[in-house]
């Protein structure tokens, strides 16, 4: 188990863009393909263990050594702030952590601003650069209808197309930084598994660089 | 130290090696008082590895803090002497919040300090012992050296603003290249100083195959010799862990010149820091240098399999065995292993059950 890469993957659709660019890079696992609700899938031949795990956790499989590398979004890692190395910008999954607001949101400076959001530090983070008191309301979902039942101002929430805020007559007033996938690695792994994790990064990196 | 090995957990075996080795090098142990004034650790609370720290007022109306941190204390109860060097090393509990729980958490630290005229035959014997140290965990380890002297020249001869070195400093320790020449790009570093940046980021690995690359560099020539002078020595003195890494960033307010982080194989994060902290000295009113490290023995449960067993073997008794006979056959028993004596089938994990009449027989 020890000298295979052990590989944590985001469930849902970007995770299975991903498999495909480190099968693109040379590192193929065809079970993963078979239609079963297996969790862990391994190709001894070429080293390496995928395991889909849910977005927010890859993370912490990372951190806590369980993965030596795994793809996470920007916003998990500005959020939770892992020890880990970020290595690589695989430039997909692209959207961007923004303020919303109603259309006819007015921002009153003399106020303390009430702010619902699932990303706090992120929020925290951005106003505090700006010097602005705010009131975190943190919500795990559904964060639109917050401004809109009048329990917070604004909203600070990934956007990518910007649909889900229209029906809900919400607009972006800022961006505060573009997101997109990343590949992490775990800071011990790196070290012991420098040869393997070299070669899946220049892997990915050529593809990267091809999709420029 | 045979007769315990059984007895022992991994981290205090760790912890009877270790004072063996740094005594061995003419280090003395250095005890301290569980207890620190608080006034201490918020003067230099960055100097810290988490800033919260368990405070209690004292008899005498004080406010005194369950010590987060050994290297403050020793500085500041040394004394400056010219030409002399202190060497210590300590066994000590330190009591943080935990990362992970974000509680708090009493963690067995073993490290050793060397404060005064620190040369760099000093530098080599503390990284000397630092590597030995890990050697002494783990079958495989890594010592990851940096040099603090190179990072703060490219950084100042890159012309980026403060903010910018600052972003880019963080973005070296995430070994974060994209976000590094973002940052770059924005401020408009020319391209030599920008692939310097992305040669400290990118470049890891063998001496052999990282200071050539270092040396085509050229900027931090002096900082990058001494480094090269070290990684010699060490190799000739027979250690072979050492890898170059410049994502290993200590806080450089405190820290100068030489920095390192030891990894062992089964632990995600580094086991030990430590590095050159000359300016922290200037900072508590002292003049000497210093260099030390810590190693985080706690981490190294992660290392320990398991017991299979809870006991080697349960002696069964009933009321026809007499007390004695019951003690004279756990006696006989004792020899080959751990032995519980129970009147009923027991409910914990054990490799053999024998009743006091068999072992009669047996003995």
């Amino acid at each position: 188990m020890d000298k295979m890469l052990n590989v944590a993957l985001p469930t849902g659709r970007l995770g299975e863009k991903v498999y495909g660019m480190f099968e693109a890079a040379g590192f193929e696992c065809p079970s993963i393909k078979e239609n079963n609700r297996k969790l862990i899938f391994e190709n001894p031949e070429k080293g390496v263990r995928y395991f889909w795990v849910k977005p927010s956790d890859v993370a912490i499989y990372v951190e806590r050594g369980a993965a030596d590398v795994g793809v996470a979004g920007k916003d998990i890692l500005l959020e939770y702030r892992p020890e880990i190395y970020e290595l690589l910008d695989l430039k997909i999954g692209k959207c961007r952590m923004a303020v919303a607001a109603k259309s006819d949101f007015r921002d009153d400076p003399n106020r303390t601003l009430k702010v619902a959001t699932k990303f706090s530090n992120i929020a925290l983070d951005y106003y505090t650069s700006l010097g602005r008191d705010i009131d975190v309301i943190h919500l795990n979902g559904s964060i639109e209808i917050a401004p809109i039942l009048g329990l917070s101002d604004v909203i600070v929430d990934i956007v990518e197309t910007g649909t889900t805020l229209k029906e809900n007559k919400l607009e972006v007033i800022e961006t505060i930084v573009p997101i997109s996938a990343r590949l992490i690695a775990n800071k011990a792994g790196f070290k012991f598994k420098n040869a393997m994790i070299q070669a899946v990064m220049n892997g990915l990196a050529k593809q990267t660089e091809e999709s420029k | 130290m045979d007769r315990y090995d059984n007895v022992l957990n991994s981290d205090e075996k760790a912890a009877f090696g270790l004072r063996d080795l740094y005594r061995s090098y003419g280090y003395r142990p250095y005890k301290m008082s569980k207890f620190e004034e608080y006034d201490l650790y918020v003067r230099n609370k960055d100097f810290l590895v988490s800033d919260n720290v368990i405070t209690f007022t004292d008899t005498n109306g004080r406010l005194m803090a369950l010590k987060p941190d050994v290297t403050l204390s020793i500085i500041k109860n040394g004394k400056d002497a010219a030409g002399t060097v202190e060497k210590v090393y300590y066994n000590e509990n330190v009591y943080r919040i935990s990362k992970g729980t974000h509680s708090y958490k009493e963690i067995m630290q073993v490290g050793l300090e060397c404060i005064g005229d620190v040369d760099d035959y000093r530098i080599l014997e503390v990284l000397t012992l630092a590597a030995e140290s890990l050697k002494q965990i783990s079958d495989e380890s890594v010592l990851d050296l940096s040099h603090l002297g190179i990072v703060s020249e490219v950084l100042e001869a890159s012309g980026l603003s403060d903010g910018g070195k600052k972003e880019v400093l963080t973005f070296l320790g995430e070994k974060n290249l994209h976000g590094a020449m973002e940052i770059c790009e924005k401020e408009g570093v020319c391209g030599e100083f920008s692939d310097a940046i992305k040669t400290l980021i990118t470049t890891y690995g063998d001496p052999r195959t990282v200071l050539p690359v270092l040396r085509s560099m050229g900027i931090g020539k002096k900082s990058l010799a001494q480094l090269e002078s070290l990684v010699l020595a060490l190799t000739e003195g027979g250690i072979d862990t050492v890898r170059i890494d410049f994502s290993v960033i200590n806080d450089m307010r405190y820290y100068n010149g030489i920095v390192f982080r030891g990894f062992v194989k089964g632990i995600p994060t580094g086991i030990l820091s430590g590095g050159q902290y000359d300016k922290m000295m200037k900072k508590l009113g002292r003049k000497s240098r210093a260099i030390g490290f810590a190693v985080y023995l706690d981490l190294l449960q992660q290392l320990q399999n398991s017991e299979e067993y809870d006991v080697d073997t349960v002696l069964l008794y009933d009321d026809t065995d007499t007390p004695s006979q019951i003690a004279a056959a756990l006696k006989t028993l004792q020899k080959t292993g751990t032995v519980t004596a129970l009147r009923n089938p027991p409910s914990l994990k054990y490799k053999s059950l024998i009743t006091v009449k068999e072992a009669a027989n047996l003995g």
